[in-house]
């Protein structure tokens, strides 16, 4: 009878649950963006610190506020996002114990070929996107509060333009990948960080518009999140993590990940 | 704790205001079988549902030999008995389950109680391909397996061929035998002069007569009566 | 259109090349997925077959709100358990949110109701069957919740696959308390997002067809199963 059934069923109910629970090893959780994900460089660099150092990083990938979001609830041991100013503020309210430069990637604008705005002639950055709003090409948008979103939203500001709410600005609200599945599959503009686009299989009709500008480097920080806040925090792990991808043995491995021959992320020596 | 003499005054049942059980006034001895006889709508399964404590009734008193309505001691089989979707043998045993008897033990008492009705070749069948006569068997050995005390029937043997329904009739006799008493429901009146010791007459609701079998059919009281075993017999039965 | 013909070419190609890692994402789901639908069994059937036996105030409110239940958008479900285990949460001491137990944890939040409701309606159906020739042979209402539910074990499969079902293919909670973790808590749908977001459209669609091919084999043995032993008690 029914009894039975459970019977059978608690042991079994146990035993899976074990299962699930052994992992062998130390690890930590490093809350980090679908850039850096997307892009395949943690693929690359982890295995090699995790062979050095026998602990494994499980990485979550979110926007970069989400991922701060994350580190202030105290459910990461340590953040790799990008966005200066919100990291130091981060640090400053007491969420993050400290903040290290790791290294930098820049942002591509990418749009349909035939680039209706003549993006392509643009001499600055900021001429490409008021380029974009002043002949209302449509512009699809991360608008999740990531780094991405964060760095075209100074864009706009600088210069003078309000795109929220306008007919040609797609604010799609999910990550660099479904945003460039969106302008793929409706012919607009995005921003993209250089990682993600060189990783991203679906381009049809997209292609590279403008780059290069130093206005478009984008620098990515890690933070150990504050013992002091939240006590579980493994920091002697965390810490291992953090000296060890701003060493020049760290440095050494983030320059050797290519993709397609290509470079895509440059260490930052530490302040 | 003795049920009987089992004492019912007064009792009405009127879920909707329509008078289902008129004001039913009948003594039942502990011993024998009394077939409740009737038209259709007279009450006669409401009547047996309300002696199982199944239906309230809405007016009335029920006297169980000065006691209390003892559950444990009244068992019934409806017309169409359930079958659960397992076997033989597990079905014979259902009613000791809620008697808190142990797998083991109810497995032992139902082998025995097959053998009793017949069925014990087929104890690990299926008990829903059974044929009718043998579903209602196991019915009835199913509550006999409860030992009640007191025995309701409904109806036990309509729609069932005749060597089915001796079948049945024959393991009624053997559940009398062994002192529990028996009120059954039939349109059969072969079947009552079979089985009955004393027969109740019901119409609209009340008792029209309760007396012995043999007077029933010779010398009906009652002008219904009269009409009923007339309309439901073609041919005369003399005594 | 190319793409799509072009997509779902080179989707059975990449099946081909079956390769450890798509395995071990594949096992995973199904451990996650089947553990979370052995609790919700264990939980969500009792529970409906209660709701469909008991007789107690309320019991109208309490059907329609495990029916609405079984509409809860995964992701709600999913920040919810995120807010419970997250270490400012409740549960938070536990550790458990990023690892395999938080999205099982999720799953069965998610399979409950539906488990729960679908056993409802079925047991209910049968009690009124069985209603009165229970009644009569004194049984309680645990004691009727039992024999149904083992009465009804047949049509209970079909609230067992539905549960299944929407535990493999729900995206939404797993992602949010699992985190997507590759080699601790990618399961087969998460990794569906993950290779859409990379805009790798040919292995999304390859591991959509993997999961489509275990589900339905999952139901097909239950199917078989179902008939060979409905064979003998239907």
């Amino acid at each position: 009878m029914a009894s039975g059934v459970l019977k059978r069923l608690i042991p079994a109910l146990a035993l899976s649950a074990a299962a699930l629970t052994v992992q062998a090893g130390e690890s930590i959780t490093l809350a980090s963006t679908t850039s850096t994900e997307n892009s395949g460089l943690f693929g690359y660099i982890l295995p090699i610190f995790e062979k050095a150092s026998g602990i494994q990083v499980n990485v979550v990938a979110l926007g970069t506020g989400q991922a701060l979001d994350v580190g202030k609830r105290g459910d990461a041991d340590a953040l790799l996002v990008h966005d200066r100013a919100k990291e130091e503020s981060f640090v400053a309210e007491g969420y993050g114990a400290y903040r290290k430069d790791v290294m930098y990637n820049d942002f591509v604008i990418v749009g349909p070929a035939a680039d209706p705005a003549g993006v392509a002639g643009a001499k600055t950055a900021d001429e490409a996107f008021a380029k974009i709003a002043d002949s209302g090409s449509t512009f699809a948008s991360r608008a999740d509060r990531s780094g991405t979103h964060a760095a075209e939203l100074r864009f706009w500001k600088a210069v003078g333009k309000d795109p929220e709410g306008k007919p040609w600005y797609k604010a799609s609200g999910s990550g660099m990948g479904a945003t460039l599945n969106m302008a793929a599959g409706v012919g607009a503009y995005t921003l993209s960080d250089r990682g993600s686009w060189a990783n991203f299989k679906n381009r049809q009709d997209l292609k590279i518009l403008f780059q290069g500008d130093p206005q478009l480097y984008n620098p990515y920080g890690v933070i150990l999140i504050n013992p002091a806040k939240h006590p579980h925090v493994k920091k002697a792990a965390a810490e291992r993590f953090i000296d060890w991808i701003t060493s020049d043995a760290g440095h050494q491995a983030i320059a050797d990940f290519k993709l397609n021959g290509e470079q895509l992320f440059f260490p930052l020596k530490a302040k | 704790m003795s049920l009987f003499p089992l004492q019912l005054r007064d009792v009405t049942f009127r879920p909707n205001g329509r008078a289902v059980l008129d004001g039913v006034d009948l003594t039942l001895s502990g011993e024998g079988i009394t077939v409740v006889l009737g038209p259709n709508g007279a009450g006669k399964s409401v009547l047996l549902r309300t002696l199982c404590g199944l239906i309230p009734p809405t007016g009335g008193t029920l006297d169980w030999g000065g006691g209390a309505f003892d559950p444990l001691a009244v068992g019934m089989v409806f017309q169409h008995p359930v079958m659960l979707r397992s076997s033989v043998i597990d079905n014979i045993a259902l009613g000791l389950v809620p008697r808190g008897v142990g797998a083991r033990e109810r497995r032992l008492a139902g082998m025995a109680m097959l053998q009793q009705i017949g069925l014990a070749d087929r104890a690990n069948d299926n008990a829903r391909q059974l044929s009718g006569g043998e579903q209602q068997r196991l019915a009835l050995g199913r509550v006999w397996l409860t030992r009640p005390r007191l025995l309701l029937l409904d109806e036990p043997t309509s729609s069932l061929d005749p060597s089915a329904v001796e079948a049945v009739e024959r393991i009624v006799r053997q559940i009398r035998t062994e002192g529990t008493k028996i009120l059954m429901t039939t349109h059969n009146l072969g079947q009552a002069t079979r089985l009955a010791d004393d027969i109740v007459f019901l119409a609209d609701g009340r008792v029209r007569e309760h007396v012995p079998v043999r007077r029933f059919f010779s010398q009906p009281a009652s002008a219904e009566a009269r009409q009923f075993i007339q309309g439901e017999l073609p041919w005369h039965l003399a005594f | 259109m190319g793409g799509f013909s072009q997509a779902f070419a080179e989707a059975f190609v990449l099946l081909w090349r079956f390769d450890a890692q798509v395995l071990e994402i594949v096992l995973r789901s199904l451990q996650v997925s089947s553990l979370a639908v052995l609790i919700g069994t264990a939980v969500g059937l009792p529970l409906g077959a209660c709701l469909a036996v008991g007789q107690f105030p309320g019991k109208q409110t309490a059907a329609v709100i495990i029916n609405g239940f079984m509409g809860l958008p995964s992701v709600v479900v999913g920040v919810v358990v995120y807010l419970a285990l997250s270490r400012s949460g409740p549960m938070g001491e536990f550790g458990l949110l990023y690892t395999p137990s938080a999205m099982v944890i999720a799953q069965v939040v998610l399979v409950v109701p539906l488990m729960a409701a679908i056993a409802r309606q079925v047991v209910e159906d049968a009690w009124r069957n069985y209603q009165e020739e229970l009644a009569a042979l004194r049984f309680g209402w645990w004691d009727t919740v039992r024999v149904l539910l083992h009465d009804c074990r047949f049509s209970l499969s079909v609230a067992v696959l539905a549960g299944l079902g929407r535990a493999m293919s729900e995206v939404g909670a797993v992602m949010i308390v699992g985190g997507n973790i590759d080699r601790a808590t990618r399961v087969m749908t998460t990794a569906i997002a993950l290779e859409t977001s990379k805009g790798d459209l040919p292995l999304a669609i390859a591991l959509g067809i993997v999961l489509l091919v275990l589900i339905l084999l999952l139901n097909a043995g239950a199917f078989a199963l179902r008939t060979t032993v409905m064979r003998r008690f239907e």
